[in-house]
């Protein structure tokens, strides 16, 4: 079924993502996850979210991130403890307290995974599926309306605020117009 | 396979085949126009007025030696274009270019000239347009040459600029027409006032439609917003280590996302396959009347107009193009409320 | 296509992708891979919301997502500055490179 398919390709692109070394790569994985996870949006039946899933995360975030990669030239990562072969595909943790981190993570996912396979009401989706925009709309704008503008104004800030700590100290140059874009 | 399942299948493949020949029909169609404009001839020697040149510059690029720089990312180098080239097609899927229509009674429920009917259109659109970014950046990553990199960067952040301003004038156009899907925003559009003015939205958002149509110009990358890809500025910008077909490919994208911009301009502005005297199941004819003529303004402004410089260009699209969308959305708003369009 | 799947395999799967993402930033020493590792995620809580949402017959778990996603946005804009900032002032990406403010 569709679920499986986009699951599955979610999750491994999710994997590749932090197991491989080359940032650039990462980036495009992760655009390939966020694909994915759209496709799923859609197949529970909220096509606005999937829509700006895409428009927002894949094609506004990851440009950002693939423009701040590609400025500060971040191509190959040595990973800690393990020296970096040439063409090695995966990263290992290698010292005690970082590999502790991975190895908590991994045990909270296991934990996760099994309080939910042993829960006891069967997951059923009865409820009825509001996939208009227009209601989503309406909804936006009246019980969320403050949430909305203190939203509009954090992204605000956000913007002021990236400029401001991304600008170099001399004179203006070609790199203040990639700042603009970073803040969008 | 119901008939209706082979009539889409059919659909899909004629709106394929038929872009394709846009692209070709867009190269002969440049260069005479442009030879027109300058008082020179143009092609005229292969087929008949040189018509078949097309076909003869496919062939060359056919045979050209597909070349790669040795230090070139090789995956990325192979994707780029792929994603530039899909990215364009797939921004025509929610485009309808015709009325409702059962193929001569061969269905039995009307169906619509579009390939995929979603009712959030628009932003499907945006959506794709979104990503054919990425095959701009990669390119230009990829290649591992300097004119690529500052091609491929500029080139990128200029369209994600005029993507807000592109954004905000199809939101104007959005709140006069009260959907989000183009079959509707179409339909809204149809009749006349007094019998005589059509109900188009050009002419209830004026700005609105200058507004799109540049940043539309500037998504695509051409004149006079085609800084990046300049031959006396950066070689070729981010295709410059392309040849044969994956340059080919860059070059179809470019010529169908200006197919694509122009398509969504007549339907959203200039009332997309409605007009006089004609039948509503041959309004595929208004519907390819408009989209040349949008057609022939770019390639016109092109060979007229100067190129803007980089800062000029980001400056514009920030300073001077958002501003007056977001001005024009608030008033287009402001008017709904008050006239009840 | 109608038949969905049960509510708990889209639970399962954004706790498998929350923890892909939670292991991630353990992994990972280099700043911008961290991020993206938050960014995952982020899309995990995401997709939680959605199911919850259409679950429920509710449409505020979309609007929640929308509300996530500009949060996520402003996030990456000014998380990106700061990496930017950092790597202006000592040329690294490595997390073990800023720590002059540890006791």
């Amino acid at each position: 079924m569709l679920f499986y398919l986009f699951g599955a390709i979610a999750v491994a692109a999710s994997l590749l993502v932090i197991a491989q070394p080359n940032p650039v790569y990462s980036v495009l994985l992760l655009i390939a996850s966020f694909g994915a996870l759209s496709g799923l949006y859609v197949l529970l039946d909220a096509p606005f979210v999937a829509a700006i899933q895409i428009i927002i995360y894949a094609g506004a975030i990851m440009v950002l991130f693939l423009f701040v990669v590609m400025l500060l030239h971040a191509t190959k990562e040595e990973p800690e403890g393990v020296p970096a072969e040439a063409g090695s595909p995966l990263v290992l943790p290698a010292r005690g307290a970082v590999r502790l981190g991975a190895w908590l993570a991994v045990a909270l996912g296991i934990e996760f995974v099994w309080a939910l396979a042993s829960a006891r009401e069967s997951g059923d989706f009865a409820g009825g599926s509001v996939s208009s925009v227009s209601a989503l709309g309406r909804l936006l704008f009246t019980e969320y309306a403050f949430a909305f503008e203190v939203t509009s104004i954090l992204i605000l800030v956000a913007m002021v605020g990236a400029v401001v700590l991304a600008r170099r100290e001399d004179p203006p140059d070609a790199g203040g117009a990639a700042t603009e874009e970073g803040a969008r | 396979m119901t008939p209706r399942f082979i009539a889409q299948i059919g659909l899909t493949l004629f709106v394929f085949v038929m872009l394709l020949n846009a692209a070709a029909v867009m190269v002969y169609f440049e260069r005479k126009l442009a030879a027109l404009l300058q008082q020179r001839l143009g092609p005229y020697r292969v087929g008949p007025k040189g018509l078949l040149q097309p076909i003869a510059d496919i062939i060359k690029l056919m045979f050209k030696e597909e070349l790669r720089p040795a230090a070139a990312d090789r995956w990325l180098f192979a994707l780029a274009p792929i994603l530039s080239a899909t990215a364009a097609f797939t921004a025509f899927a929610v485009v309808p270019f015709g009325a409702a229509t059962t193929l001569f009674g061969l269905l039995d429920e009307p169906m619509l000239l579009q390939v995929a009917d979603v009712n959030v259109a628009v932003l499907v659109l945006f959506a794709v347009t979104s990503m054919g970014v990425y095959g701009i950046v990669l390119a230009g990553w990829s290649s591992n040459s300097k004119y690529s990199l500052i091609g491929g960067l500029r080139s990128s952040a200029q369209m994600i600029s005029y993507e807000l301003s592109y954004a905000l004038a199809l939101a104007s156009v959005l709140v006069l027409a009260n959907s989000l899907s183009l079959t509707e925003i179409v339909n809204g559009q149809a009749g006349a006032w007094l019998g005589v003015v059509p109900r188009w939205h050009l002419f209830l958002q004026p700005v609105g439609f200058l507004i799109f149509m540049i940043a539309g110009v500037a998504e695509t990358n051409r004149a006079p917003f085609d800084f990046p890809e300049a031959e006396q500025e950066l070689v070729a910008g981010y295709h410059t280590e392309y040849s044969s077909m994956s340059f080919a490919m860059f070059f179809l994208a470019e010529y169908i996302n200006m197919v694509t911009v122009s398509a969504v301009a007549a339907d959203l502005f200039l009332g997309g396959w409605h007009g006089p005297f004609l039948p509503e199941s041959l309004g595929w004819i208004w519907f390819l009347v408009k989209v040349g003529a949008i057609l022939f303004f770019y390639v016109w402004m092109r060979w007229t107009l100067p190129r803007y410089r980089y800062d000029q260009l980001m400056s514009f699209g920030w300073k001077v193009l958002l501003p007056v969308a977001v001005v024009n959305l608030l008033v287009t708003a402001a008017g709904v409320l008050y006239f009840g369009l | 296509m109608t038949a969905m799947a049960p509510l708990e395999h889209y639970l399962i799967l954004s706790a498998i992708l929350f923890a892909i993402g939670a292991a991630g930033i353990f992994v990972r020493r280099n700043l911008i891979t961290m991020l993206l590792a938050v960014e995952i995620m982020l899309n995990a809580v995401n997709l939680t919301f959605v199911a919850f949402g259409r679950a429920l017959g509710a449409a505020d778990g979309q609007i929640i997502v929308f509300f996530v996603m500009t949060v996520a946005a402003a996030e990456a804009a000014v998380g990106l500055a700061i990496v930017i900032a950092l790597f202006r002032h000592r040329e690294s990406l490595h997390p073990e490179a800023f720590t002059t403010l540890r006791g």
